[in-house]
């Protein structure tokens, strides 16, 4: 399944990364996992959010630049090689890894969100082993 | 030195008589040779016969940017092209260039103009000068170039861009005089001082411009280096540099007027002020032949003084320049337009049409920054197709303006939206 990550691009200005923060409070949304990605002037903040849509239109209307982007959210065990072993399958079909993170769901398991070029064509690989992908709605 | 002391020295009632002849077959030639000029005095009614001097002037109608940029390229040149010798080139207030000719003559008597000016500074034909200005479609090079020529001194052709390699040749050629933009030679004073040759170099004179500058940056460069520092201005509209440089004592600069009439004018009424009033300087070639133009707006704010100087010179001085009447910035001695930046955003299509251009002066060279709003609609998620983004938007920029920027990508509304005239520029180097 697919999930929708909340992208919001950040200027390196002190407090701005709070202000986003504090909108989210404002609309009760979860942060469920985040990853923040820095070049020199800007930041992108990338979110796991418990209601996406109402998460990206609540930043918009203070002013942010939000998108959703769609992302996979993987269920992998906390065991040696689990991480490569996803890995090498995504590779093997010659689909390049854009950017990973690692996902707090609160189970025991670990799990890591995936962005590659080619979201849909992920999917189907990792449809067809038995590797877990997490579904929207268990997130939150 | 007085390189021409019959012109330089000669009385008020004189230059006035003689500019006041110039002037008038100066209008009867463009009348009869230049459509352009000859449409717009006979929709003012005038005819060459109303200009019978100087006293006249204030009837001819004024010459701005945007007559070059409609006439573009050469539809004000007054002799057929087969005269046109050299052409040169600025920035125009859009994508255009201006474009200027010059016949043997404009040659012959622009190097002369520099030749003077380099003469105040106290240079002659035993001087090493490097020109250190851009050579090419740029005025700076190759006007400083020839009028060091017509003075007889030995010139080194450096332009721009090799700072060690100019520092080196001062040291071995003995080189006692530069010809460069003020913020370059302090960066030259700079490289010289960190390698300790400072003591090393025979130099005694600089002729800066094409940029604007303090009386103190002057003082700084005179007591850092143990030179004389000469201001000397052009514009290439005008001639190129040395229009008008200042003599040992620094009072104001000489305006060579018997080949440039000087006014000023009040930018809003546009009707001419008195000696000391400051005001817009508009200037009408009188000699020129390959492209003479009728009181031309400069938009540099200034005054004039017809008071003999102590130098001996009795042409008029204009004070230091107190900024300009429109938005143009000058950056490394390139002239910009924020309009220029707007239309190479607007062209390139890859962001919203909000920017502010910040410039600075980082030891002693100026910095140029252009920060554009990242809209929803171009904005993603990764970082390489942001980048991707900055480089794009700085190549179009550096193709509008010829200059590098470093481009800054901020949020959007974070830059001002206006109902009036928006502040699109924040100039941080307080040269005024």
């Amino acid at each position: 399944m697919v999930v929708n990550q909340l992208s919001v691009f950040i200027e390196n200005k002190a407090g701005r990364l709070e202000q986003v923060l504090e909108a989210l409070k404002a609309e009760d949304i979860n942060i469920i996992s985040l990853s923040l990605a820095d070049s020199s002037d800007y930041g992108l903040l990338r979110m796991i959010v418990s209601e996406p849509q109402k998460a990206k239109d609540s930043l918009k209307a203070k002013g942010f630049t939000a998108m959703l982007t769609p992302v996979l959210a993987v269920k992998l065990s906390h065991k040696v090689g689990q991480l490569q072993e996803l890995l090498a399958k995504i590779c093997e079909a010659g689909i390049n890894v854009e950017y990973t993170y690692a996902l707090a769901t609160g189970s025991d398991d670990a799990s890591i969100v995936i962005k590659t070029a080619d979201v849909e064509k992920a999917m189907a690989v990792l449809e067809g082993t038995d590797i877990e992908l997490i579904k929207a709605d268990e997130l939150g | 030195m007085i390189w021409n002391e019959a012109k330089e020295c000669m009385s008020r009632d004189e230059m006035r008589a003689l500019q006041s002849a110039r002037l008038v077959k100066t209008v009867d030639r463009v009348y009869h040779n230049v459509e352009y000029y000859r449409k717009k005095m006979q929709a003012l009614g005038i005819e060459p016969g109303d200009i019978k001097g100087v006293e006249d002037l204030h009837k001819l109608p004024f010459t701005t940017k945007d007559d070059l940029r409609d006439t573009y390229p050469f539809g004000l040149f007054a002799v057929p092209q087969s005269q046109i010798v050299r052409v040169h080139a600025s920035s125009g207030t859009t994508g255009k260039a201006t474009v200027v000719g010059y016949t043997r003559k404009d040659i012959s008597i622009w190097s002369e103009c520099v030749a003077r000016a380099f003469s105040q500074a106290g240079l002659n034909r035993d001087d090493i000068i490097q020109v250190a200005y851009g050579y090419g479609l740029f005025t700076g090079g190759l006007g400083a170039h020839y009028g060091a020529e017509n003075l007889g001194a030995t010139v080194v052709p450096m332009s721009t861009g090799n700072t060690k390699k100019l520092t080196t040749m001062m040291k071995d050629f003995g080189v006692t005089a530069i010809a460069c933009t003020p913020s370059y030679l302090l960066h030259i004073a700079e490289t010289l001082e960190a390698d300790g040759d400072l003591d090393k170099i025979k130099l005694k004179a600089a002729i800066c411009g094409a940029e604007p500058w303090t009386e103190q940056m002057r003082i700084q460069i005179e007591e850092k280096l143990h030179i004389n520092a000469h201001d000397i201005y052009g514009l290439s509209e005008i001639m190129g540099p040395g229009v008008a440089c200042d003599c040992q004592y620094h009072k104001g600069l000489h305006v060579y007027e018997d080949h440039f009439l000087p006014e000023i004018i009040d930018p809003k009424t546009f009707e001419p002020l008195g000696e000391d009033e400051t005001g817009e300087l508009v200037f009408t070639t009188i000699t020129k032949e390959g492209i003479p133009l009728i009181r031309y707006r400069t938009k540099d704010l200034t005054s004039i003084n017809y008071g003999k100087c102590e130098c001996g010179r009795t042409l008029a001085r204009i004070s230091r320049f107190k900024g300009r009447s429109d938005d143009m910035l000058i950056i490394r001695g390139v002239n910009v337009f924020p309009s220029q930046v707007e239309a190479a955003l607007l062209e390139l299509g890859e962001t919203a049409p909000y920017y502010m251009i910040i410039v600075d002066r980082v030891n002693n060279l100026d910095t140029l920054e252009i920060q554009v709003e990242v809209g929803e609609e171009y904005f993603s998620d990764k970082i390489s197709e942001l980048e991707g983004l900055a480089n794009r938007i700085g190549h179009a920029i550096q193709q509008a303006i010829g200059l590098s920027a470093k481009i800054k990508l901020v949020e959007p509304k974070t830059i001002e939206r206006s109902m009036s005239k928006a502040v699109r520029v924040i100039d941080k180097r307080k040269l005024v």
